[in-house]
């Protein structure tokens, strides 16, 4: 009797420990997964405010008038002081990580004083420029050196938890590549110690015009249906699922969607005039048969096949073997930012495989275009005179505030960059500098030769 | 009987030779019929860079992208040369390019394989031209040298202006751990809504910041997101980037099914994809 009391308790018992065991291994796991996540979040921002600062301390370079230079300091200066923050979050106390701090603080100092400095009164000296282009090279080889750090540190599921466990062990067996990458970056800093320290583009918010100009009359969901099978190129309607928007959409839309083998549709179209806003075709797409400027003509034509006037090519990109085209509306010689459209064509067959016209419909409307105030020579005057121009155009963006504003825009090359400048027509404002960019080393390849 | 079995044998092997052939017919050292323009990626851009940087024009890296570097080099080629200026390299363009340049394709291509600094100027001896880019890639592994005979892959890629391929792997390895048993436009709408975030006021400012912002998504709290993402979630990912967003303006989704908070009921919907509604 006693034996079999013994054993049920025991039993219990043994079972209330598993329990309790379980419940705190999970717990900790949470806890460790929460512990990592904060560090992973810490160190990706920390690559990407690299990335911006870099990125700002370049546009300040092509910049000329101080509404722009002051603004743009303060941004960098507020992005060094994020940056450092999230160096601090790290967990690199046992590495001599503080040379990366200093020099964040160097640029923060600089910029902190260039931005509380009258510029008009006091621009920018000469050695104050040479001094940012130090700092521009040297946020680049960090932000090299960080980017493919975190490369390897996604490429290979790399865990801070374990290079904390690596720091505190020393145990050279693991892979350190983390640590190793910093210690990396810490190197180049000390290369470039000191020589430098003397002293950028908002996002804008544009202001969203609600779509109040849409055209055409309300459809129905036959219609859209309809509407659907000829956009998304379905022969069968029987497979076409539509389904209306819920009160929270910003303006009501029929949603369509088919779905055919590994092929398969999606599009929005507006119920006020059946106008598409999103269109996304997902399938295999086979090798690539057709160059990207054949895909530009094919864009072209699906262009005019949707009725949109008067458009013009602005971008032109390939990922891997689809092109991805943007146009601007064009009017009377103005090419007009807010307009813009998007499509996605397939270079094997070049099919149409997106469209998105969101902005477009949100924005476009016949627009009363100013006379330029200021001659184009006279806007050129106000480019910072490092610049070489080479393409000019005129254009209606939206500025800071949210304006749209009639500028000229001039692209130009500073040192290896590429920058595009916008000059107000009427009053001469520099509105806007920006680095053109958009092709990075491919870590992926860089790293390959090492597997 | 067997006449016909040996013919239609003779046949199959002709065939079968034929299939392998083309390899060796390409023709060496020039380019191919596209007209090549910017944003393009590949061995044609590979060789209008080299040629371009033998003449002295382009100074950039030979990574196979044409990007500015390479529009501007271009132009002032064209412009050189007394050729219509519009930045594409067109019958033309590339005729006189050939005329007037060299390329010699082992060496840059052996350069891009081998990941290093390398230039391709005319009049210098190439061994001068060349620094090993990183340390470790002395000992090419097997994969490398069989890769020799096939396309040479570009050293750079294209990327969405204002992102880098560690922001897009990134939310690709939340979008898959959020959302990879969606439909693909679900995939999408899923990316949408962090970059809508990134927008928002409300939320953190930038991509990794919204991911990991603490309580945001789930695949973030249980660890999902570090699951090895599927090639899907990255195209989905580029499309949101490039400005494709299917969730209509959406910064919330949730899954009806899973849903633990009563609060997200009260966000204004906008519509249903997949498993997923997206709200306001």
């Amino acid at each position: 009797m006693i034996r079999w009391i013994l054993i049920g308790v025991l039993t219990l018992g043994i079972a209330g420990v598993s329990f309790w065991g379980y419940q705190e291994h999970q717990e900790k796991n949470a806890v460790l997964i929460q512990a990592e996540n904060n560090y992973q979040r810490a160190f990706h921002e920390l690559s990407y405010h690299m990335d911006v600062l870099h990125d700002k301390i370049g546009t300040a370079l092509a910049m000329n008038s101080r509404e722009q230079l002051s603004p743009q300091m303060v941004e960098i200066w507020r992005l060094t002081s994020q940056a450092s923050s999230n160096v601090g979050q790290l967990p690199l106390t046992l590495m001599p990580f503080n040379k990366t701090e200093e020099f964040l603080a160097n640029i923060g100092d600089f910029t902190y004083r260039t931005a509380v400095r009258d510029l008009q009164k006091k621009p920018l000296k000469d050695k104050e420029v040479k001094t940012l282009q130090n700092l521009y090279e040297q946020s680049g080889e960090l932000k090299d050196e960080l980017r493919n750090v975190q490369h390897t540190v996604l490429d290979e599921n790399l865990r801070w938890m374990d290079v904390q466990l690596a720091l505190a062990t020393q145990d050279e067996q693991s892979d350190n590549t983390i640590v190793d990458g910093f210690q990396t970056v810490e190197k180049k800093v000390e290369g470039f110690a000191e020589s430098n320290v003397d002293s950028a583009l908002t996002g804008t918010s544009a202001e969203e015009h609600k779509y109040q100009n849409l055209t055409g009359e309300k459809i129905n969901k036959a219609q859209a249906s309809k509407r659907g099978q000829e956009l998304l190129n379905v022969k069968n309607k029987d497979k076409l699922t539509v389904t209306e928007s819920g009160k929270g959409a910003d303006l009501p839309i029929y949603s369509v969607s088919y779905k055919n083998g590994n092929k398969n549709g999606y599009l929005d179209i507006t119920k006020q005039g059946g106008h598409p806003l999103t269109l996304l075709v997902n399938r295999q797409v086979q090798e690539q048969k057709i160059s990207l400027n054949q895909g530009l003509e094919k864009a072209k034509e699906y262009v005019d096949q949707y009725n949109f006037d008067d458009m013009e090519v602005f971008t032109s990109n390939q990922y891997d073997n689809i092109g991805v085209y943007s146009f601007l509306y064009n009017q009377e010689g103005v090419r007009i930012y807010s307009d813009a459209i998007e499509l996605k064509v397939a270079l094997d067959n070049g099919d149409l495989l997106g469209l998105t016209a969101r902005n477009y419909f949100m924005n476009h409307k016949e627009r009363d275009i100013p006379e330029p105030k200021l001659s184009k020579d006279e806007a050129k005057e106000k480019v910072n005179p490092d610049v070489q121009i080479n393409e000019e155009h005129m254009a209606i963006i939206d500025n800071d505030i949210g304006e749209e504003v009639l500028v000229y825009e001039f692209l130009g090359v500073l040192g290896n960059e590429t920058y595009r400048i916008f000059i107000n027509a009427k009053d001469g404002t520099e509105e806007k500098v920006e680095k053109l960019d958009g092709t990075e080393i491919n870590y992926a390849f860089a790293s390959q030769g090492r597997a | 009987m067997t006449y016909r079995k040996m013919f239609l044998f003779i046949i199959i092997c002709l065939m079968a030779i034929g299939l392998q052939t083309p390899h060796s017919v390409k023709p060496v050292n020039a380019f191919s019929d596209q007209v090549i323009q910017q944003g393009a990626v590949g061995e044609d851009v590979i060789e209008l860079q080299a040629r371009l940087q033998y003449l002295g024009f382009y100074n950039g890296n030979i990574d196979g992208v044409f990007g500015w570097g390479t529009y501007w080099a271009l132009r002032n080629f064209q412009y050189e040369f007394g050729i219509e200026i519009d930045g594409l390299a067109g019958t033309k363009t590339k005729e006189k390019l050939e005329a007037a340049s060299e390329y010699d394709k082992e060496y840059v291509k052996s350069q891009i394989n081998q990941g290093n600094d390398f230039t391709h100027y005319g009049g210098v001896d190439n061994s001068k031209q060349s620094e090993s880019g990183n340390g470790g890639n002395n000992n090419t592994s097997n994969n490398n040298t069989n890769d020799n005979n096939a396309q040479t892959k570009p050293a750079a890629a294209n990327v969405p202006q204002g992102y880098s391929q560690n922001d897009i792997q990134l939310m690709a390895n939340a979008v898959n751990g959020e959302a990879r048993g969606e439909p693909y436009v679900g995939q999408v709408a899923v990316a949408a809504v962090i970059l809508n975030r990134v927008e928002s006021p409300s939320f953190p400012n930038s991509v990794s910041g919204v991911i990991f912002e603490p309580r945001a998504f789930t695949a973030v709290a249980d660890g999902q997101i570090w699951l090895t993402p599927k090639k899907n979630s990255k195209k989905a990912v580029l499309d949101a980037i490039n400005g494709w967003d299917p969730s209509g303006n959406a910064i919330y989704y949730f899954n009806p099914v899973t849903a633990t908070s009563d609060w997200i009921w009260s966000r204004p919907q906008i519509k249903k994809i997949g498993k997923h509604i997206f709200a306001k």
